[in-house]
């Protein structure tokens, strides 16, 4: 999802009995559906795993404003410019608020930056992928706004306060996000034939990478598992995808566009759309740093953070000397 | 698959720190009072250089969709808070006190709502 391949401990999920008294408590007041706070005892791997998960939700949502910056100049109207530069400020604050819900667990925003920077923390796959034409766009807030809404939604419940509350703030506003990409897709699918030939094409490249942010399968991984007993997952993998692909197919067919998978079929007797796979090797190799705009997204992020210094150190400066000035007034 | 071409590259480092870090911009909470006559209430945090620079940047990140009418911040070390483990001493007192709370007493239906 936008956070992927989250690592536990690995040691699996030990039961109710092997815990000491303390982890038990907290167990208990997980499994009764409370809520864990920042000053409470928990163990160090949720909040380790907690730290990880935020970030990488939160680097996500930063750098997933580049792929769209990209369309801000050249938006076809004045209103969809608007629009786009809206979206992508709501995008910058979803990265603020679960960077705020990070820094509860003990981990400084600076702390957070460099690991995005030098790449040591990771962010969604997806937004390795270029924004080609005005219909990627569209792509982007239908499919890949709709994929996260299927990991958020659910998120809102998790056990971790801050970011539960985090993610009731930015469910509240995804839903816009997906509207107005929709917006787009219908316009555009509506349109002279090379804006319907656009369309499929931004739907052709953006299918199968959307997909892959749900995660290859997590049926039995201990990880999961683990993060599941923490409330800190919700639902395997699968079972999102899955819920995105009913979802979303027959929105692809009321537009009159042909999802790229001649597998795709609806089954009568689960009731669900069989699909193919998207290529993990690719999605593996994405993650490594090999995926088309790895470079440039990485690139955009050091050039912001170098090129802001003077401005982050010269705002303090000036509020440290009215600071003084107004004690030495005194 | 359905991606353009890939292109191998060497992974991208960032430089390595030349001088010691910067202090970061301190935190502040963020507290918002909505339109219909509610108290401040706590919406997040954020970081900001002063006080002023905190609640332009709160208009920004808290209040895009009408959240509010009136912000206060104040700077996350100036606020005291009671800790978990003093829960019991703290409210364990008030629940043998059930008497503070109107359900507590039987008013006869035939006296009417009160």
């Amino acid at each position: 999802m936008y956070a992927q391949m989250i690592k536990s401990t690995g040691q699996g999920v030990k039961t109710l009995d092997e815990m000491e008294p303390q982890e038990r408590a907290f167990q208990e007041r997980i499994d009764a559906g409370g809520k864990i706070e920042p000053k409470d005892w928990m163990p160090e791997g949720y909040r380790k795993n907690l730290i990880r998960q935020i970030g990488q939700h939160g680097h996500s949502e930063i750098v997933g404003q580049l792929p769209e910056g990209n369309w801000i100049t050249r938006a076809p109207t004045l209103e969809r410019k608007a629009i786009l530069l809206a979206k992508v400020q709501d995008e910058a604050g979803h990265g603020l608020y679960l960077y705020c819900a990070a820094e509860t667990l003990g981990v400084t925003r600076d702390d957070l930056t460099r690991d995005l920077l030098s790449g040591k923390m990771k962010y969604s796959s997806i937004f390795n992928y270029p924004t080609l034409t005005w219909a990627d766009m569209g792509a982007v807030g239908w499919l890949v706004d709709g994929a996260a809404i299927m990991n958020q939604v659910p998120l809102q419940r998790t056990s971790y306060g801050p970011y539960a509350r985090a993610m009731v703030r930015i469910c509240k506003e995804e839903s816009f996000h997906q509207r107005q990409g929709f917006d787009i897709m219908m316009k555009m699918a509506n349109g002279t034939e090379a804006q319907r030939k656009m369309a499929q094409d931004a739907l052709n490249r953006f299918w199968f990478p959307s997909l892959m942010m749900f995660g290859p399968s997590d049926a039995d991984s201990v990880h999961s598992a683990q993060s599941m007993a923490w409330k800190i997952k919700m639902n395997t993998n699968d079972e999102l995808r899955q819920k995105f692909v009913d979802q979303t197919v027959p929105q692809a067919e009321y537009l009159g566009l042909t999802v790229p998978d001649e597998n795709l079929k609806f089954n009568e007797e689960t009731g669900h759309y069989d699909f193919s796979q998207p290529d993990w090797d690719e999605f593996f190799d994405v993650l490594k740093g090999n995926g088309p705009c790895n470079k440039e997204r990485l690139e955009a992020r050091n050039k912001a953070w170098d090129d802001g210094a003077w401005v982050r150190e010269g705002m303090m400066a000036h509020a440290e000397k009215k600071r003084t000035s107004k004690i030495a007034a005194e | 698959m359905s991606s353009p071409e890939s292109s191998p590259y060497a992974e991208t480092k960032a430089k390595a720190p030349t001088e010691p870090r910067k202090a970061e911009w301190p935190l502040w909470e963020v507290f918002i009072r909505g339109q219909h006559g509610l108290s401040h209430r706590h919406v997040g945090s954020l970081h900001a250089p002063d006080a002023e620079m905190a609640i332009k940047n709160a208009r920004d990140v808290y209040t895009r969709r009408n959240e509010g009418v009136s912000i206060w911040v104040v700077e996350a070390i100036h606020i005291a808070a009671s800790s978990p483990e003093e829960k019991g001493s703290l409210y364990e007192p008030s629940n043998d006190k059930v008497y503070r709370h109107p359900t507590f007493f039987n008013i006869p239906e035939e006296v009417g709502a009160m």
